[in-house]
């Protein structure tokens, strides 16, 4: 069975998203490695589910994450996308969302907190800072981009980023879920992950 | 007598400054004297220790400013002090005369490796305790640190170094936590420490003992990248240090490097700034009465805080472009003029704020609960805060008449009429209290300026590039959590020399240990929360 590709979101069409080209190589690749009609079926009612209650790590530590709380908040809403539940542990959450600025102090630490999420995991970059060091890239203190730490999943730029382009990002995401190979793919990853280019 | 004659009866050798601000230089010798007789001074105690700014200059040596004022007459000075030797750079310590002290000499040890006789606690405070090198120092290799991903280990014990009979230095172990203690670590990332702020907490069963702040998850090094930033280019990280006083920390830089360059805004400028501010101070207590309510477990009432926040920053939005961060004043005034229906707005805002205030406090302040949970709890007496440094409303909810606005107005601040709030109790409710008064307050400030905005010009032309005469320069605002201050030193070149900003949040932080010993641990979330602090703005 053909994997779809179609992954609207709501009322945004396909069409209406930039960067479609990743998900039509993921979409490749498992139409190649062959996708049985069953466990596609299940993986897409599996998908629908997991991309629809995404349970986010906070990882604030700068401005970005008071841009995160106006989400929170009535006028932007998050809960009408399923990702208002927000854990405090590590082994609960789906993802972990990094806002704001990372020093060589703070990385060991998300590390850390990254090694011990549960398979399948993701990792969403949020604001200038967390993707190449934004204002602060000359300091002898911070991390030029948490993707030399961790790989990552989707990035967010913006300093900070505006409320809709959070929920710009969080929708690439679930786009990104739901194509993906649940049972035998993403939900047994023994190895290391792989680093993203 | 006025405070130089005075300086110059005790101590005979010191020299002022002739350009810039007039910065006293002592004799590492006799520094110590002098300050603890300023300190007593019977008419005019110079008991606040504003900052200690760590300083290189090169061949002659390392040494440190000291901004001083007095509680009393709101008189301020500067004091200069410095050792040639840059290997085993000694001065003496003031933490016993100011207790501030105790945490800004840990931090020009961490930069410059400044090391004060003394001082009972000898630690970095922001770097890794590995940390090799000082990188404040202007000969410090940018990459002789790279990126390590070992956990850090804190030790327990610490550093003194003191002065023998005979001259020499010794050092001596003095413990942080012993074996005995029960050391519990809250953060850094912990949602209820208001960003990445970590602490180390021992425990008499509940009853809080002991808290060793450790900061440095935050910081950025803004002050050693604005030394190669020209003067427009610094204005660039103000935002984002204490990202809810975004307006008011551009305020202060702005008006230091106009201050020092000689250039006049015009009045429209003035006018509008002073509106931002005000309007940022309201959008700060807001959301610092959302995360009050949020820490100590009730959810409603961050609605209502957000709700309100969003008209200012829709206000904001409009006239800015930005949200959180606007980058909107610049040096000569301000980056674009007011929109058409600003005035509208904001009249329209005051009005809603003021019926919906009651509330706010229907649903939170009358709650027997959060009585309960903040009637004196984490009592800070004005003795303390003075000594500690704590401004803004953590200083005024003890009683301690600290308002930059009212003492040294700036703006137009000296043009409208409004109270200073002050409580006296110093506990958990008055703190809060002061700011959900502050609100009113800054609605009363907005409603005189509003209507009354003279046209005119809002940025005046300046140089396409701007250099400082050479001097010390200082410029203080009152952010919406207490003083900000901006220090530049400057050798007459288009980037400063030496850029300080003083931290609204760091003595707030060092307070935690005073306010906390004693209650429980339950209670600290309260008092971090009421205290108000923003770790980016610490850590800087
Ligand atoms: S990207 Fe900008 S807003 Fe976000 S944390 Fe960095 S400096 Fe702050």
């Amino acid at each position: 069975m053909e994997v779809k590709k179609r992954t609207a979101i709501r009322s945004m069409e396909y069409g209406d998203f930039k960067n479609n080209d990743y998900l039509e190589k993921m979409v490749d690749e498992l139409n190649r490695d062959g996708a049985g009609v069953i466990l596609t079926t299940i993986d897409e009612v599996i998908n629908w589910g997991r991309s629809n209650s995404l349970w986010t790590l906070n990882f604030g530590t700068s401005c970005c994450a008071i841009e995160f709380m106006a989400l929170g908040a009535a006028r932007y809403d998050m809960a009408r996308f399923g990702f208002e539940v927000t854990r405090n542990s590590p082994r609960q959450a789906d993802l972990i969302m990094v806002m704001g600025t990372i020093t060589y102090k703070m990385a060991p630490v998300l590390k850390r907190l990254y090694d011990q999420m549960a398979e399948p995991k993701y990792v969403v970059a949020v604001g200038g800072c967390t993707i190449t060091g934004g204002p602060f890239i000359k300091s002898y203190h911070v991390v030029n981009g948490i993707d030399k730490i961790i790989p990552v999943d989707v990035f967010i730029p913006g300093c900070p980023p505006r409320p809709e382009a959070f929920y710009y990002g969080m929708m690439q995401l679930q786009r990104k879920i739901k194509v993906e190979k649940f049972l035998g793919g993403v939900n047994r990853q023994e190895k290391e992950p792989k680093e993203e280019k | 007598m006025n405070i130089q004659e005075k300086i110059a009866q005790l101590v005979p050798g010191m020299t002022v400054a002739e350009q810039g601000e007039a910065v006293i230089t002592v004799p590492a010798d006799s520094f110590r004297k002098l300050a603890e007789a300023l300190r007593y001074d019977k008419d005019e105690p110079m008991d606040y220790l504003r900052d200690i700014v760590g300083m290189d200059w090169g061949e002659d040596g390392l040494g440190a400013l000291y901004y001083l004022e007095s509680s009393k007459t709101y008189t301020r000075i500067i004091l200069k002090t410095l050792t040639a030797d840059r290997e085993n750079a000694f001065l003496p310590s003031v933490s016993d005369l100011w207790k501030t002290a105790e945490i800004k000499e840990r931090e020009a040890y961490d930069f410059f490796g400044i090391r004060f006789l003394n001082h009972p606690d000898m630690r970095r405070i922001f770097l890794r305790e590995d940390w090799k090198g000082y990188p404040m120092r202007k000969d410090y290799d940018m990459s002789s640190n790279p990126l390590n991903m070992e956990n850090e280990e804190n030790a327990d014990t610490t550093d003194e170094y003191y002065l023998n009979p005979d001259g020499t230095i010794a050092d001596q172990k003095n413990i942080v936590f012993d074996e005995k203690d029960f050391v519990i670590n809250i953060g850094p990332q912990h949602p209820s420490t208001h960003g990445v702020l970590r602490m180390r907490a021992s425990l008499d069963g509940e009853t809080i003992c002991k808290i060793d702040p450790i900061c440095g998850y935050i910081h950025r090094g803004v002050e050693k990248i604005s030394e190669s930033l020209t003067y427009p280019q610094t204005l660039a990280m103000t935002d984002r240090l204490d990202y809810l006083s975004a307006h008011q920390n551009r305020h202060a830089l702005c008006m230091c490097i106009e201050k020092a360059a000689g250039i006049e805004i015009s009045e429209r400028a003035q006018y509008i700034r002073t509106i931002m501010d005000e309007l940022q101070r309201i959008d700060s207590h807001l959301l610092f009465y959302s995360c009050v309510v949020m820490d100590m477990g009730g959810l409603t009432p961050f609605f209502y805080g957000f709700r309100e926040r969003e008209m200012i920053l829709d206000i904001m939005e409009e006239t800015t472009g930005g949200r959180l961060i606007q980058n909107y004043n610049m040096i000569g005034g301000v980056q674009a003029d007011i929109q058409p229906d600003f005035q509208r707005k904001v009249k329209e805002f005051i009005k809603h704020m003021r019926s919906v205030i009651k509330d706010y406090h229907d649903i939170f302040t009358g709650n027997v609960i959060a009585r309960t949970r903040m009637e004196g709890v984490g009592v800070l007496t004005k003795e303390q805060v003075i000594s500690l440094g704590a401004t803004g409303g953590t200083g005024r909810a003890s009683g301690w008449s600290n308002d930059v606005r009212k003492h040294h107005p700036y703006g137009v601040y000296d043009k409208v009429d409004f109270k200073e709030i002050l409580y006296t109790e110093g506990d958990c409710f008055a703190r809060y209290m002061i700011r959900m008064d502050e609100i009113m307050e800054s609605c009363n400030i907005l409603e005189q300026l509003i209507d009354n905005i003279p046209e005119g010009e809002y940025r005046v032309k300046t140089k396409p590039i701007i250099k400082l005469p050479e001097g010390n320069f200082s410029a203080s605002v009152e952010s919406s959590r207490g003083e900000f201050c901006v220090m530049i030193e400057s050798h007459g070149d288009k980037t400063p020399y030496r850029l300080h900003y003083r931290s609204t949040g760091l003595p707030l932080v060092h307070s935690m240990d005073t306010a906390c010993r004693g209650n429980k641990i339950a209670d600290l979330i309260a008092i971090g929360a009421t205290l108000d602090y923003v770790v980016p703005d610490i850590d800087r």
